[in-house]
């Protein structure tokens, strides 16, 4: 369409990250969530096969963007990476925090599980506290249903001052009351008011000094409120961000440093200090979860309950632990490689009778003899084993392993080994991959011993 | 009061969090985990190496390796 940045004025440049709005007046949506909460399910959905995939500058992280319009309003979609916070402790979660922080989207969708919201509610605080438009998306509803978790949606949007809208990211009619929200809130008819969260007295004491000043300097740009929290909790990455996106340098501005140190010099009398400071922080947020869910999010049936701890007793104990691990991992590997002796036999077969025919191709147009011994004895042949050999073991091996682990025995598995493996100083998880390099060595061919070596150090 | 480390907590017994000594990477991961202070804990059970133990911490079952345990202060309930 011949866009470019500068023609459509997009504020997201000096971000580094290229929104490719496909109109002018796209509007901007963060899709932010934890990890493994369907947040790609519910973005896919959204914006089907119509979006693209890059890095974000400078960075190993991935991003995507996606298109969806409804009836009123079209949107750019940009998936941020899945965290647990935006305090800025991994690449995903500074990225994550400079996009809310500095990209300017029109509104946050923060995606969140529906079985495990208080937790998942640490992220959505999170965000309120840095913008107003937040929506919250609660998915996972029908998983919540099955495992008897009562959801009380009006009750945890009333508490929150945000609109909650619980959804089945497969189901396309819930994804469509998320985006009938999400229009309301961009186009200004529902006007979030995001709970405030209130730290300690000291806390504030030292919030309500900071905040006037950096108000005064960087202005409606950037939560003065928040900036103030972070300055006093020391995030330099965001005082470099902000000193390179707004053009302001907290720590050389006079008027910031006073006020500063006046801050600090009240956390200090009370005792708080940089390293305890983000604790309180934490404990604060974490509280506030708690109190969003009380009496709105029921679990009728205990979350870990009689029946899962005598399982896990049997998986995990001293006297049965590595019995049925052993055994569990003796009938994956017997069904794999019985299992795989069949097929391995079929498809040899079937190669070998190409070959053949390959050959008599060969004889037929009168091919040399090196060429004939290049092509089908060398490329093809090799071919042909890599794959009756190679190919039904891990046909099998990989939907059991699946099995096991939709099961949640992988993590006990590596719960149950992990001292062992400690003392080679590994993990615990490492025995899993270790596994799959040992069904490739019981198939007894020693140049497969390369792939072996190539799984396990992959882990 | 007593205060123990989270290693003296025997299967089948509660604590509160009280303290967290822990630093670094571990510190932010327990933070992370919802363990701060106030928190109830409930310990399920240890590994059949001894090490590392099983915690219920707000639903969630998580096993932390015993060096960890050793700087999380906790009083038994």
């Amino acid at each position: 369409m011949g866009l470019t940045n500068s023609s459509i004025g997009i504020k997201a440049i000096d971000l580094g990250l290229d929104i490719k709005k496909q109109s002018q007046n796209d509007k901007v949506i963060a899709l932010a969530g934890n990890p493994n909460v369907g947040k790609s399910t519910v973005f896919n959905e959204l914006t089907g096969m119509n979006q693209h995939t890059g890095n974000w500058p400078g960075k190993t992280v991935t991003t995507a963007q996606g298109y969806c319009s409804t009836k009123n309003q079209s949107y750019v979609f940009v998936d941020i990476p899945g965290t647990y916070s935006l305090m800025a402790h991994s690449a995903e979660e500074e990225v994550a925090r400079n996009f809310i922080c500095f990209g300017n989207p029109d509104a946050v969708v923060v995606v969140c599980d529906a079985t495990c919201l208080e937790r998942n509610l640490n992220l959505v605080l999170q965000t309120m506290e840095i913008c107003n438009n937040v929506v919250v998306c609660i998915n996972l509803m029908d998983e919540a249903k099955r495992k008897n978790i009562k959801i009380d949606l009006k009750k945890i949007s009333e508490r929150l001052g945000v609109p909650v809208v619980g959804t089945i990211a497969r189901k396309k009619k819930s994804l469509t009351e998320l985006m009938d929200t999400v229009d309301k809130v961009t186009d200004g008819r529902v006007k979030p008011h995001p709970l405030r969260i209130h730290y300690e007295k000291k806390i504030e004491e030292a919030i309500a000094i900071l905040e006037p000043v950096i108000e005064e300097k960087l202005g409606n740009k950037i939560n003065s409120r928040w900036v103030s929290l972070k300055l006093l909790d020391q995030d330099n990455s965001l005082i470099t961000e902000i000193n390179t996106r707004l053009n302001v340098d907290p720590f050389e501005d006079k008027e910031i440093n006073e006020a500063l140190d006046e801050a600090k010099d009240v956390l200090s009398e009370y005792g708080i200090h940089s390293e305890n400071l983000k604790d309180k922080i934490v404990s604060t947020l974490v509280q506030e979860a708690e109190n969003v869910c009380k009496d709105a999010v029921i679990f009728e049936r205990e979350g870990y309950n009689a029946s899962d701890r005598r399982i896990d007793k049997l998986l995990t104990s001293k006297a049965t632990g590595y019995p049925v691990m052993l055994a569990l991992l003796a009938l994956v590997f017997w069904l794999t490689i019985t299992g795989s002796n069949y097929p391995s036999q079929l498809l040899a077969d079937f190669f070998f009778w190409i070959q053949n025919r390959l050959t008599d191709f060969f004889l037929y147009v009168n091919a040399p003899k090196w060429l004939h011994g290049i092509l089908v004895l060398g490329v093809f042949r090799v071919l042909a084993w890599v794959v009756s050999v190679m190919l039904p073991p891990m046909a099998i091996f990989f939907p059991l392993f699946t099995l096991l682990e939709d099961a949640g025995y992988l993590p006990r598995i590596a719960y149950n080994l992990d001292k062992t493996f400690k003392r080679c100083c590994a993990c615990g998880k490492q025995a899993l991959t270790m596994c799959m390099g040992y069904i490739i060595l019981k198939i007894e061919k020693p140049h497969f011993l390369l792939i072996i070596y190539f799984l396990n150090d992959n882990c | 009061m007593n205060v123990n480390s989270l290693n003296d907590i025997n299967p089948g017994e509660q604590a509160v969090v009280s303290t967290l000594l822990s630093t670094g990477s571990m510190h932010r991961r327990l933070l992370d985990i919802g363990l701060v202070e106030n928190t109830v804990i409930e310990c399920l059970g240890r590994s059949p190496g001894g090490d590392p133990t099983a915690f219920l911490i707000r639903g969630a079952v998580i096993a932390i390796r015993s060096e960890d345990c050793e700087n999380i202060l906790v009083i038994r309930r």
